[in-house]
């Protein structure tokens, strides 16, 4: 079974502008696919009807079998409990340490702190941030934050991994570190869904692309 | 279970050191509470001192019933009789006209006075102590001895008793409407209060709700932020009427010691001061519903 299948899925914002038109793919466990496009053809749009966060018009959003697009709103944080989840704007807690970041989505969930304190550990140990976690994110750099933000959404252990632009404003090199990244977690199973325009970088990994035009797939 | 506990735990955690970190905004809004508490709880404690206060007073309830003139004695005994079967009478004293007339001759000045009257114009009277001071009562025996054959008036001390019960009924109701508007006033402050915690951790909530945060965590150290400072706020209050009650409580015993009496100013009890405490948390939690529904939904479906 499919873990992401959309059929026939339109949105369309308030003010009219109509983000996705009729978009129907489906995507298997253990892929790793891209998502790509010029800006405004409507890849966060896509990513956030996956994680609930947008609420499509029309057609069907399978994630994990479950019916997204009709899931009460008391259920959504369940659903994002197996996604994890590399959004543009980061959205780092700069009032606590890199360590207590990654903590969060364990906390969130009531995890036993010996167990949760482990598994954030590890997870920045992954990402290669393990001797920075007492340093606050505000004094890392571009990459490091990049990085801190995917150990956050891998510290949950989830089966989906949602990166929306996870390359912008990064230089070659560390968006080469972070595309091995996640080619890594992909070996070990997490179905991974990159949303880039950066074409090069596309170019460098072979795998499938799913290209959006004026909220058309292509 | 455990897991609920443990995230009760880490909130009530958060909440504390939230209100830790900031300690002076924390100490001016706990006292703005408390000040405002402050008055309801201690205008309470002053009606309840004065309903104790008019409740020992000494003077016993009283009725006068002066008879018709040239009453015969005869029917004097009847009435006296009659007088002291009556229920909720303690006791029936006669004071006969020459009586009366003696004893205001006793006053200064008043001999010459009295000296001028060709006749005794008292007529003879009975002095009806009654048994319990309540107006109903004094208001029911002085109709019935009205009526009453060879009754000329009946002088009740009612009035002045209805006049203090209907003051400290005034005064219960300025305490209801001054309370009424206070609690709102703390609503009103965990309103605000908690809306500027949620516009100032705006980013943490987005961030928990994308990672899978539950309504519920999200929303509940905020309850519990506005139930904590309704109880500090609470304390607060409550600190401030018992030393007020204390520092008036010394100066009444001294008045008191002047009088020869122990005046002494009767202080809340355990039971009222946990209500009061019970209600600030309410009000918090109350003002945080409030605040949390109006603000912290606002931006869930982002």
């Amino acid at each position: 079974m499919a873990i992401i299948s959309f059929s026939h899925v339109s949105k369309r914002y308030p003010g009219g502008f109509e983000a996705l038109k009729s978009i129907s793919f489906a995507v298997e466990p253990g892929e790793m696919l891209f998502l790509t496009g010029h800006s405004g053809a409507g890849k966060t749009t896509l990513l956030k009807l996956i994680a609930a966060i947008e609420r499509a018009n029309h057609g069907t959003v399978l994630v994990g079998g479950q019916n997204v697009s009709v899931m009460r709103a008391a259920a959504v944080p369940y659903l994002r409990r197996n996604l994890g989840l590399v959004f543009q704007g980061q959205k780092l807690l700069y009032d606590r340490s890199v360590f207590d970041n990654v903590m969060l989505p364990l906390v969130v969930t009531g995890q036993p702190y010996r167990d949760a304190a482990r598994r954030a550990r590890a997870a920045l140990d992954k990402v290669g941030l393990l001797e920075r976690e007492k340093a606050n994110p505000v004094t890392l750099s571009g990459g490091e934050q990049q990085r801190l933000c995917i150990a956050r959404a891998i510290v949950n252990r989830p089966a989906l991994l949602l990166a929306d632009e996870p390359t912008a404003s990064l230089d070659t090199a560390y968006a080469d570190e972070i595309m091995a990244m996640f080619s890594a977690f992909n070996r070990v199973g997490v179905t991974v869904l990159i949303a880039t325009h950066d074409q090069q970088l596309i170019g460098k990994w072979r795998t499938r692309v799913l290209t959006l035009a004026q909220g058309r797939l292509q | 279970m455990r897991a609920w506990l443990r995230h009760h735990g880490v909130s009530l955690v958060q909440t504390l050191g939230r209100l830790a970190r900031s300690p002076f905004s924390t100490i001016l809004n706990v006292l703005a509470i408390g000040a405002a508490l402050a008055l309801p709880v201690g205008a309470f404690c002053v009606v309840v001192n004065l309903e104790a206060l008019s409740r020992n007073i000494s003077v016993e309830p009283q009725l006068s019933v002066f008879l018709a003139g040239n009453t015969a004695p005869a029917d004097v005994a009847s009435l006296a009789s009659q007088l002291k079967g009556t229920s909720g009478v303690r006791g029936v004293r006669f004071v006969s006209r020459d009586d009366a007339l003696a004893d205001l001759k006793r006053g200064a000045g008043m001999e010459e006075v009295i000296a001028t009257l060709r006749y005794n114009p008292l007529p003879d009277a009975f002095v009806v102590t009654l048994s319990e001071r309540d107006p109903a009562l004094a208001d029911r025996l002085e109709r019935q001895f009205k009526a009453l054959p060879r009754v000329a008036h009946v002088q009740g001390d009612s009035v002045w008793v209805r006049r203090l019960d209907a003051l400290l009924q005034l005064g219960r109701t300025a305490v209801a409407l001054l309370s009424a508007l206070l609690c709102l006033a703390l609503v009103a402050v965990t309103f605000n209060t908690i809306r500027l915690q949620i516009l100032t951790q705006r980013d943490e909530i987005e961030v928990c709700s994308l990672i899978g945060a539950t309504r519920a965590y999200i929303c509940r150290p905020f309850f519990y932020l506005g139930s904590l400072l309704g109880l500090l706020g609470g304390l607060a209050a409550l600190l401030i009427v018992l030393g007020a009650l204390a520092v008036l409580d010394r100066d009444l015993t001294q008045l008191g010691l002047l009088y020869g009496t122990a005046l002494r100013l009767r202080f809340p009890e355990p039971r009222e001061m946990a209500a009061v405490l019970w209600i600030c948390v309410a009000l918090g939690w109350l003002g945080a519903y409030w605040s949390v529904s109006r603000y912290l939904l606002l931006f869930e479906r982002r």
